[in-house]
């Protein structure tokens, strides 16, 4: 039998030290909690917290073709980026599937950088090769660790080990090139998938450690703790964020997620756009919903939606979100069932327990 | 971290005898694995239990377990507190983190459970 050799990140000692619980996630094996995922998720809320994302992909694509490649390659459109500017987009199959769901950032006239999931960032690099015309792709996961620092104390802590000017960040801009903990060519971006104000930091693959220490220690007083997987994923439910492989996937499209305001029809052609117009003119199937319970019973992945007796749908992700203290999923249902307040139920165990429909995102925080 | 007068099955539950009556919860060591313990479904006063079947569910943040009654018998009591604190069952897994209280058709069946010496060396703790 094939055993699955998982990767490990360069900060993997790191959480081995600190007594992580440690899990296999889309091929490493990663810190899924620390002290505890109520407490980090709490922690993220109120101070901060510090992530290891260094399981995450990234992919540059240079050359003259470049805007042009990206621009075929995802549905959102990066014409309008200023040097340092980023986006959040769907890439997607000819069926308008999606890949994956990742960041691009424009670096230069004829460079960006694509941040990409863990899981997929193989296939994602062969689908962005693929179709990069007179411009190069490379993928370059293996060179760089990331790090996220998330939270309302994240500017103060990360103010204190760079000289980049923070308050000139701006929420998905990018600076490259930068020094942080001492250690140079380094990337900053201000984004995150906590719902909370912080930042990305790339930064060479054994650096990471070093820029890790560096912000624990900045970070002691503000009630900064680090952060796993178990409380990413509450966090950016409770935030209304997709995760790949869970709430979309190859077989839905952006506009059955919640990811309309990402689909820029009129930009010019993209790989998917003809499904996607004409689910636009049609209407789509299904649709996903953001749900809260009626009762404290929690909606898992896979469990069936209903209406009465009728199945409508099924759950994509769910849990006991520890901010707004409250049960909560997402999932798609057919289209008489998508308006704020509908009554669905969630088949739990054999049982139906009642659910309201909601917008999303279930928390939000104050400006 | 385990009382020496419970028994102890190998799913992790603890029986504690009272009077005629059995008290039921999970493990401190179960508690931990778990972490985080945010629902706990319990089964119906006068239901029916049998040794080592489901007779409720825990879910924590990230997982779902069933509980499995230690004893045969009929649900007496429930810990209904468990609806609005579920936590305790992590901060206080042999105290106000009990799970239901159980009739037992006949005590001699913690026998078959572990004592605390066993369950210990079951789960690799040293005394």
């Amino acid at each position: 039998m094939a055993v699955e050799q998982l990767k490990r990140t360069s900060l993997y000692p790191r959480h081995v030290q600190s007594g992580a619980r440690l899990v296999g996630f889309g091929g490493w094996e990663m810190p899924v909690q620390y002290a505890g995922i109520v407490q980090e998720h709490r922690a993220v809320r109120t101070a901060a917290g510090l992530f290891d994302v260094s399981h995450m992909g990234e992919v540059e694509v240079e050359g003259p073709g470049a805007l042009a490649s990206v621009q075929r390659l995802i549905t959102n459109d990066a014409a309008r980026l200023m040097l340092g500017g980023g986006l959040y987009s769907p890439m997607c199959l000819p069926t308008g599937g999606i890949v994956d769901d990742l960041t691009v950032f424009r670096l230069s006239e004829q460079r960006f950088f694509f941040v990409v999931n863990a899981s997929t960032a193989d296939k994602d690099f062969a689908w962005i090769r693929e179709h990069t015309t007179n411009a190069t792709a490379r993928n370059r996961s293996a060179e760089f660790g990331l790090l996220a620092l998330q939270g309302p104390k994240a500017a103060a802590i990360l103010a204190r080990v760079t000289r980049i000017n923070l308050g000139e960040l701006t929420y998905f801009h990018m600076r490259d090139g930068v020094e942080v903990a001492g250690i140079r060519s380094c990337f900053v971006s201000r984004t995150g998938y906590t719902g909370e104000d912080g930042f990305e930091v790339g930064c060479p693959w054994d650096a990471a450690p070093r820029i890790w220490d560096a912000l624990m220690e900045a970070g002691g007083g503000h009630g900064l703790v680090p952060i796993g997987l178990g409380a990413r994923d509450t966090l950016r439910l409770e935030a209304g964020y997709m995760l790949y492989g869970n709430d979309i996937d190859e077989t839905t499209t952006a506009l059955e997620a919640p990811l309309g305001w990402t689909v820029k029809l009129d930009k010019g052609d993209f790989i998917g756009r003809d499904v996607l117009v004409r689910q636009k003119q049609t209407g789509v199937a299904r649709k996903l919903v953001g749900f809260e319970m009626l009762e404290r019973a929690i909606p898992r992945h896979g469990y069936p939606l209903l209406s009465g007796a009728a199945r409508i749908g099924h759950v994509t992700s769910g849990t006991f979100g520890p901010w707004v203290n409250k049960s909560l999923g997402m999932g798609y249902v057919t289209p008489e069932h998508t308006r704020q307040g509908d009554r669905i139920a969630v088949e739990i165990r054999g049982r139906p327990v009642q659910a309201a429909v909601v917008k999303l995102p279930f928390y939000k925080r104050s400006a | 971290m385990y009382p020496k007068d419970l028994r102890y099955s190998s799913e992790h539950e603890w029986a504690k005898v009272e009077g005629g009556r059995v008290r039921v919860g999970i493990t401190k060591f179960a508690a931990d694995k778990l972490s985080d313990i945010v629902f706990v479904e319990l089964p119906q006063i006068g239901a029916r239990v049998e040794f080592m079947q489901p007779c409720g569910v825990i879910e924590s943040v990230k997982a779902v377990s069933d509980i499995y009654s230690p004893v045969a018998g009929k649900v007496v009591e429930v810990n209904t507190a468990l609806a609005d604190t579920p936590e305790v069952v992590n901060s206080d897994p042999y105290g106000r983190g009990w799970i239901v209280v159980v009739e037992p058709k006949d005590l001699k069946e913690l026998d078959r459970l572990m004592t605390v010496e066993q369950y210990m060396q079951a789960i690799g703790e040293e005394h």
